[in-house]
């Protein structure tokens, strides 16, 4: 815990951009490590694959294009710290009635949760309590989430495909050369020299996505689902740009699948929802699904989990092909940590 | 007793040098990653406030007969936050490739010089 | 109602979320525009339908997934959320009738599915707030609106590389604002174990008065102000509404504020509830002082903008001011003023922003220096500019003579000398409003056009949907039983409702 403030301590008072990014994500990966104490294998799974994973990737992706020294002469702020103290001292105040840590008679144990506990093992038939709340219960949550995922895609590539359209419109001309170079960057990307990384590549990339399929499909009895595996698929696909070049990446998922992909998975999870409708039920509605409520309810979370995977896997795989895309000519893409 | 509310205070603490990040640095990337750590601490929040002394994970496990029965912890804040990394996560991404194209437009990433070239126009 | 009618409160908002996707998938100038109106047209059906039933009948409760709530996740419309679902839908409606044009000059064209697909986001986060009945869905919707609206705002930047920034400053405030949201519901869940909305308003009273909840209110009302660009978290506002695409803009100035106030409005009168909030914690000390100052300044601010929809984007926020007065006088005419003028401000800033569309769209610059003699040089377009800003001064028969009048006999109501220092400031408050609509007449009809310049009008495509929002204010500002008869139900079920 006490390692958690140093490393943000740490953070705010480095000064390049490389080392700060390092530790958060030995901060994320430290959270991690608490959530399981805390009995949260879900979410630790989550936050190690996504805050100490995908985001490290999409920090060293801008620093490589934007460089990583921040600018020295750092002033005292006074005005935000006083905010911050104020904020946190409101929090301070409060932790002295809330609920006693850890005690099973708090507000929350004791009036909505041991519904979830109790019967969704039965009313859904599924051992991981998280995937039956989250995938059934609070089903339209995780469909806002998905949508949420989605619009993040949407944004990046629309955010990092305007300057580039402009140029061609521009000058296109002069920017012939210049896109030469953009398409040398992008085969760039991969080392092309060290066989040591690409035995191991070979060797590990299958086993991640079959963990990945693993994870996909066994969210039900152990950790893990759509959110999950989406993550490592699109980190097996990453790891084969990084070592092979983006270029192969793109042929053998190029981005225009992977818009599909993404789009697919939206209206996969929504075309669950809307044939609950037709079936009889309300949006979401598994039950109608099958003709046994329990096999229905299988059959739902199945689906939309697999709604979630697909647009988390494709939406990662876009992000990162927007990002490296950019990459300018010279600049080399760092490795992963 | 002390040390009751400890995974509070630690949440309170990192929430506050989070946010003095986000407030008080002027380079933009150094922003985003104080807001990252800004909404990990809430994380950190939702997860201790479902945890139970002696409880083990949601995920049901055959008990012996005569054995205890098991206490869970609550599964609920696990899903609140599975949701909010994700959004967190997707908050970075869009973040992040602003800054990109920022550089790529202003020629910096740092908020006083893109202040002072914005007044010039 | 029939069986699939019930439905509508699901497809509301799952139809423009689904219609997302496939808009991301299509190319073309017209065929993302085509869909993202035709499903925008269909949501404003759903929303007048659902609200034509829930005044009948009384509110709607839709549980997703058909589990019971506080367990599964309920959709409820009620007699405000009605009404909010059936503005923002027309505003979107109104607005993309007018987009087709105005967006494939300031969009590429490769790009526009993609951007519809993220305006549809946009509208489908802002229906799903306002229709949840569950305080952490309300967070994923917001968040949903949110990151559109950044991604809507970041592609102005083909005509101002400030978009850009606009864009990053917005989503560093906005992120935070956000959070704060999020830790306001987390102590509130932590002390009532519910999400509910219903459930927690019932379980609210029994822990009112414990620290966490009182940290709760403070994180809720701040996180809530943040989004609501409530004076003094507005600076993230003008620079984003200054450079966002016009379309954007005039759509975000009618419905995306009004959504956080749908927020303020809900949380402090059905969940915390009237006594606690104006009784215990005295909102009305807080807000009322940042309302008038709010009010007060921006107006004052509005003045001295050359930038045309920087200009009315500071008047937003000093009729956000005027908004929150209403809620803060803590009585049922505050609360009908208030709802009112969400609608009143919707149709005539939109209005408004669409005219300053159609002039960028012809002249290419918001700066009014680059606006002289428009009067003669775009009549129809200038004409209606002013006879919506004639409608924010509030001259009466317009709309916002209606809000103003309400907001003034809420004053009254209160009977103190404080009140009649209210009607001061806010006649005040409409002279500086005269002020600043005056200096665009006088750069319209008082200056000559620049040499060479010849009478251009935009489309008509463009002059309809602007034009029905201009003289649909008046309507509504002539036969007000539609709009205030609307609010005043409202405000009856938020106050009766305790």
């Amino acid at each position: 815990m006490l390692l958690l403030i140093a490393g943000a301590l740490t953070v705010l008072t480095v000064r390049n951009l490389f080392v700060a990014t390092m530790m958060l994500g030995i901060v994320s990966f430290l959270m991690a490590l608490i959530f399981v104490s805390l009995d949260a294998v879900d979410v630790a799974f989550t936050e190690a694959a996504v805050g100490a994973g995908i985001s490290t990737v999409l920090y060293i992706g801008t620093l490589a294009l934007v460089g990583a020294q921040e600018k020295p002469g750092i002033k005292f702020a006074a005005g935000p710290l006083v905010t911050c103290l104020a904020v946190g001292a409101v929090l301070f105040y409060a932790t002295n009635q809330m609920p006693p840590y850890g005690n099973a008679d708090n507000p929350i144990h004791t009036h909505v949760a041991p519904r979830y506990i109790d019967v969704s093992p039965i009313e859904i038939g599924v051992p991981n309590m998280v995937t039956s709340v989250l995938s059934s219960y609070r089903g339209y949550d995780t469909f806002g989430e998905t949508t949420v995922v989605f619009t993040a895609a949407i944004g990046v590539l629309l955010i990092l495909s305007q300057l580039r359209r402009r140029k061609e419109d521009e000058d296109e001309d002069a920017e012939k050369p210049a896109r030469k170079g953009l398409r040398v960057s992008l085969t760039g990307l991969g080392s092309q020299h060290d066989l040591v990384p690409h035995v191991v590549a070979k060797l590990l990339i299958p086993f991640i996505f079959v963990f990945a399929l693993y994870v996909q499909f066994h969210g039900d009895y152990g950790p893990g689902g759509g959110f999950q595996a989406g993550v490592i698929f699109a980190a097996g696909f990453i790891l084969y740009a990084l070592i092979f070049g983006l270029q192969y990446t793109q042929k053998v998922l190029s981005s225009t699948v992977v818009l599909y992909l993404l789009a697919a998975g939206v209206l996969l999870y929504g075309g669950v929802g809307i044939a609950g409708i037709l079936l009889g039920g309300n949006f979401l509605d598994y039950n109608v699904l099958s003709e046994n409520a329990v096999s229905g309810q299988h059959l739902g979370i199945l689906l939309i989990e697999f709604g979630v995977g697909t647009t988390v896997a494709a939406a990662m795989l876009a992000i990162f092909y927007a990002f490296a895309g950019r990459a300018e000519p010279v600049t080399k893409m760092p490795d992963q940590e | 007793m002390f040390f009751d509310q400890f995974n509070y205070w630690i949440f309170i603490v990192l929430l506050m040098i989070g946010l003095y990040t986000v407030m008080s640095r002027t380079n933009l990337v150094k922003k985003m990653i104080g807001l990252s750590m800004f909404q990990t601490s809430v994380f950190l929040f939702y997860i201790s406030m479902g945890k139970i002394t002696g409880g083990t994970a949601p995920i049901v496990v055959e008990t012996a007969i005569g054995a205890p029965e098991t206490v869970y912890s609550n599964p609920l804040p696990h899903v609140l936050i599975l949701t909010a990394i994700v959004v967190g996560v997707a908050t970075t991404a869009l973040g992040l490739s602003l800054v990109v194209r920022i550089n790529e437009t202003f020629g910096t990433i740092n908020e006083d010089e893109i202040l002072e070239m914005e007044d010039d126009t | 109602m029939s069986v699939f009618g019930f439905h509508f409160a699901a497809l509301v908002v799952v139809l423009p979320l689904i219609s997302a996707a496939f808009s991301a998938l299509l190319r073309g100038k017209n065929l993302p525009w085509a869909l993202t109106t035709i499903v925008s047209a269909l949501s404003f059906y759903m929303s007048i339908q659902l609200l034509i039933e829930v005044s009948a009948n009384g509110p709607l409760s839709y549980e997703m997934g058909s589990w019971a709530p506080p367990w599964g996740i309920e959709y409820l419309v009620d007699p405000l959320s009605g009404f909010m679902l059936m503005i923002i839908s027309g505003v979107s409606t109104g607005v993309l009738l007018f987009a087709r044009e105005s967006i494939a000059k300031e969009v590429p064209e490769k790009q526009l599915g993609m951007f519809f697909s993220a305006y549809l986001l946009a509208l489908a986060g802002m229906l799903g707030i306002c229709i949840t009945g569950d305080a952490f869905n309300i967070f994923v919707f917001l968040e949903i609106m949110s990151l559109s609206s950044y991604v809507l705002i970041a592609m102005g930047a083909g005509n101002d590389r400030r978009a850009l920034t606009a864009a990053f400053q917005y989503l560093i405030i906005g992120s935070v604002g956000a959070t704060f949201f999020l830790i306001g519901v987390g102590l509130l869940y932590m002390m009532t174990g519910t999400l509910n909305i219903a459930d927690l308003a019932s379980r609210f009273s029994e822990i009112e008065d414990t620290r966490p909840v009182r940290a709760a209110v403070g994180f809720l009302i701040v996180g809530i102000g943040i989004k609501l660009a409530l004076f003094p978290f507005h600076i993230w506002m003008p620079n984003a509404y200054t450079y966002a695409p016009s379309i954007v803009t005039a759509f975000f100035a009618g419905t995306a504020t009004k959504v956080s106030v749908y927020l303020f409005i809900r949380f402090i009168f059905t969940i915390f509830g009237i006594d606690f909030s104006f009784g215990v914690i005295q909102l009305t000390d807080i807000l009322m002082p940042l309302a008038v100052l709010g009010f007060l300044s921006m107006s004052a601010v509005a003045i001295f903008q050359k930038n045309l929809k920087r200009m009315l984007a500071y008047s937003s926020v000093a009729q956000l001011g005027y908004i929150v007065l209403g809620i803060a006088l803590a009585n049922e005419t505050g609360l009908t003023a208030s709802i009112v003028h969400i609608f009143n401000h919707a149709i005539v800033k939109t209005g408004m922003f669409l005219s300053v569309g159609c002039m960028f769209y012809v002249i290419g610059s918001p700066y009014l220096k680059d606006l002289n003699g428009i009067g003669q040089r775009m009549p129809i377009t200038t004409f209606g500019f002013v006879l919506g800003g004639i409608g924010l001064i509030g001259v009466p028969l317009t709309p916002g003579f209606i809000s103003k009048w309400y907001l003034i006999l809420a004053a009254l109501e209160r009977g103190t000398y404080v009140s009649y220092a209210l009607v001061v400031a806010i006649v005040f408050s409409s002279l500086l409003a005269v002020i600043y609509i005056w200096r665009v007449v006088e750069v319209a009809y008082f200056r000559e056009p620049p040499e060479g310049s010849t009478k251009t009008e935009a489309p008509l495509s463009m002059l309809i949907p602007t034009w029905i929002f201009i003289l649909g204010s008046f309507y509504f500002g002539i036969e007000t039983s539609i709009n205030v008869g609307f609010a005043k139900a409202a405000a009856a079920f938020l106050y009766g409702g305790q």
